[in-house]
């Protein structure tokens, strides 16, 4: 077999990316709040499913424009059903890992039936604007305009966290409660606003990556479902709570499991990276970063 | 006036016995199926008989199953309005299967045994069929089972309504060895089906030239399909044949199309996509390519005409009909005629009385084969149209089902 080696490693790039797209929603929630959300690939399915109905509604009048659109409103819809989950389930789960993790799971099954409900079983499918399809050939490897803006989009969006983690007042007193947060609330910030406006985040997050995946792959109730593993896998790996974590852990599961499906097949390279996932794990519980945390547990 | 008023008499007369020899006439047919029907307890009334419909309406398989059940109501509906089945009306016991084998099983077992219906049209995955054969079995009930499967079965109460592999898979990869297409890769989810066919493939490509040059297989709900395709790539083949199931379709056909590999290149032919998959697709995705059925909802005959227009009378303007739908749909009135022609509802009486009987289906004639309670059906290779619908692109004479492959010398041993 001829495969270049550059089209496998492009190909893993952009599995990483992918990956990283659906993982940064969950790495924000999961570090911060310790939830164990079980419907973040519902928020994925929101987001795509916000793309159909942006594209039913606008493609006929503005064109491929439609997708940028559709970018920007998976994300405040999804961030809007974060915002109404966070108040009405998660607010009263803080502290309680295991019932979150209950919780949430019965919540994805209404969402997917609710989809199922308002959309019907069957798949939709989204135009992808025209000027995304085709690629170019570079040594050896068909690089496709769909991956590369896919790549480009987790690249913006990576750096709009980062800013706002890491540049706003917002993000200080984020930080500050992951830290330490019985310190931060004696210091008069209001951890619960934090908690709603970090899980809207997170959640409007997988609705960017739910919108961006309509290029790739199937529009469906279950959509969710097909990401949902991956992406704990990406954050538990790369250690919760940090952005450079779920980077890490993106890349080494994208790059490996193309490498490793290059080698040997679908099947075997996806238990493959699992096996190996899980002893890493075994060394270092807590995964590749580790923050430091102040609270006395 | 006199003579007058004696032939009016006379003409009551006649009437009346007229009237009472048909209500003995029926009288007999009912009495007459009691005795020959071991299902007929005291619950069922004698005007009516009862089937179960048998299908998951909840459930991951709900969106298959559910146009199949509503073809199988049209099917019964169409013949109550027309006298219903030897004079009785045809009653539904509706059970859902849940998409759980086992809960299949459970609901078949509650069918027979204590709603005593005379049979019953069920069933999609062969998972649930499976489920369901050794309840049949030991219960002597008839199950009329509607999809294309893997084959390497023939239980004397089942009626299998779709096709066999030498009905679906055996002429797909000759029609693209008569195109000189020869150098083969095999795309397929990681289950049983999709391993079963490609055994059968690479025999029959083996014995008549062709080459397998690639073989791939991905988890259900398997998303990126770049490294595939990479091998695909290297491997050049001439065409492709894919036995992907559900998501994983659009995630491929997608992605095919993004790494520029254009149905002109390189043609796919696929066994799970049918006029009701291809809109969650996209047309514009999977337009070029071929697929395999024994009907399509482009069918042209007098019978599918009829059929489609009833269909989307009953259920709306914007559902498809496709060739599980279809297959259902024949496999109400093929149960009607062996009832008929048996006269009774008793199972063993059916089964025999269905051997070599036909039915101008939608899809054409179709004849129960007395061998193996499969159907003699007429394979159709479609091609994908940008309008969503698959158009016949060849079609052969009707086939003789061949379950375990056994007329085929290069099948030897795949059945073990």
């Amino acid at each position: 077999m001829d495969v270049s080696l550059f089209a496998v490693a492009f190909n893993g790039v952009s599995l990483a990316s992918i990956l990283l797209l659906a993982a940064v929603g969950l790495s924000v929630t999961f570090g911060l709040m310790g939830i164990i959300n079980m419907a973040h690939g519902e928020f994925i399915m929101i987001g795509a499913y916000t793309a159909y109905v942006v594209q039913g509604l606008l493609l006929k009048s503005i064109g491929d424009v439609y997708y940028f659109v559709a970018l920007i409103a998976s994300f405040f819809v999804a961030a809007a059903f974060g915002l109404v989950l966070e108040q009405l389930v998660i607010k009263r789960l803080y502290g309680r890992e295991t019932d979150s993790l209950l919780a949430t799971w019965g919540v994805s099954l209404v969402m997917q039936q609710l989809a199922r409900s308002i959309f019907g079983a069957p798949n939709v499918n989204v135009v992808a604007p025209s000027f995304l399809n085709g690629g170019i050939t570079l040594l050896g490897a068909t690089i496709s305009f769909k991956r590369l803006f896919i790549i480009a989009l987790v690249g913006v969006t990576l750096f709009f966290v980062w800013a706002l983690f890491y540049r706003t007042r917002y993000g200080r007193r984020m930080r500050a409660c992951i830290q330490n947060r019985e310190m931060a609330q004696c210091l008069g910030i209001r951890s619960d606003r934090i908690d709603s406006t970090t899980f809207a985040l997170g959640s409007g997050l997988a609705g960017i990556a739910g919108c961006a995946l309509t290029l790739l792959g199937s529009i469906g109730p279950s959509l969710g479902q097909n990401y949902i593993v991956d992406t704990f896998m990406v954050v538990v790996l790369g250690g919760v709570g940090k952005i450079i974590g779920a980077v890490a852990g993106a890349f080494i599961i994208g790059l490996s499991s193309t490498g490793l499906e290059f080698l040997t097949t679908a099947s075997i390279a996806k238990a493959a990276v699992l096996f190996l996932v899980i002893l890493f794990l075994q060394k270092k519980p807590q995964g590749l970063f580790v923050i430091r945390s102040r609270s006395l547990d | 006036m006199g003579f007058m008023n004696w032939v009016k008499h006379w003409k009551t007369l006649v009437g009346v016995s007229v009237v009472s020899a048909a209500l003995l006439v029926s009288g007999c047919g009912g009495s007459g199926s009691a005795v020959g029907g071991s299902s007929s307890g005291g619950a069922a009334k004698s005007d009516t008989v009862k089937v179960g419909l048998l299908h998951s309406l909840s459930g991951t398989m709900a969106i298959s199953e559910t146009s199949v059940r509503d073809a199988e109501k049209l099917a019964i509906d169409e013949i109550n309005a027309a006298g219903g089945v030897m004079g009785k009306k045809i009653e539904i016991v509706e059970e859902d299967g849940a998409s759980d084998p086992q809960i299949f099983a459970e609901k078949a077992k509650k069918l027979l045994s204590s709603d005593k219906v005379a049979t019953i049209f069920g069933c999609w995955t062969s998972a649930s069929r499976k489920a369901v054969l050794p309840v049949v079995e030991q219960q002597n009930g008839l199950l009329w089972y509607p999809t294309q499967y893997e084959g390497m079965e023939a239980s004397k109460n089942i009626m299998y309504m779709g096709s066999a592999p030498n009905q679906q898979i055996v002429p797909a990869v000759e029609f693209f060895l008569k195109q000189g297409k020869k150098k083969i890769f095999l795309v397929g989810s990681d289950y049983v089906f999709p391993q079963t066919a490609n055994r059968i493939i690479k025999a029959q490509l083996a014995a008549q030239g062709g080459e397998c040059v690639g073989e791939e297989y991905t988890p259900m709900g398997y998303t990126d399909y770049a490294t595939i395709i990479s091998k695909i790539k290297a491997a050049k083949p001439d065409a492709i044949i894919n036995t992907l199931n559900g998501d994983s379709n659009v995630a491929f056909f997608k992605q095919l199309k993004d790494a520029g590999i254009s149905a002109a290149d390189m043609p796919v032919m696929s066994f799970s996509i049918a006029e009701e998959e291809i809109k969650g697709i996209g047309a514009q995705n999977v337009a070029g390519h071929y697929v395999s059925w024994n009907y399509y909802q482009t069918t042209k005959t007098p019978a599918n005409e009829k059929f489609v227009a009833a269909y989307k009378k009953a259920y709306g303007a914007d559902r498809v009909t496709d060739d599980p739908i279809e297959a259902a749909y024949d496999a109400v009135y093929l149960w009607k005629a062996a009832v008929e022609k048996a006269k009774s509802f008793d199972v063993a009486e059916v089964t025999k009385a269905a051997k070599g009987l036909t039915f101008d289906a939608p899809e054409g004639q179709v004849k129960i084969d007395g061998d193996n309670q499969h159907l003699f059906k007429t394979v159709r290779i479609g091609i994908v149209k940008d309008d969503g619908l698959i158009y016949e692109v060849e079609a052969t004479e009707p086939v003789k089902p061949d379950p375990y492959l056994k007329t085929y010398d290069w099948a030897k041993g795949l059945g073990e």
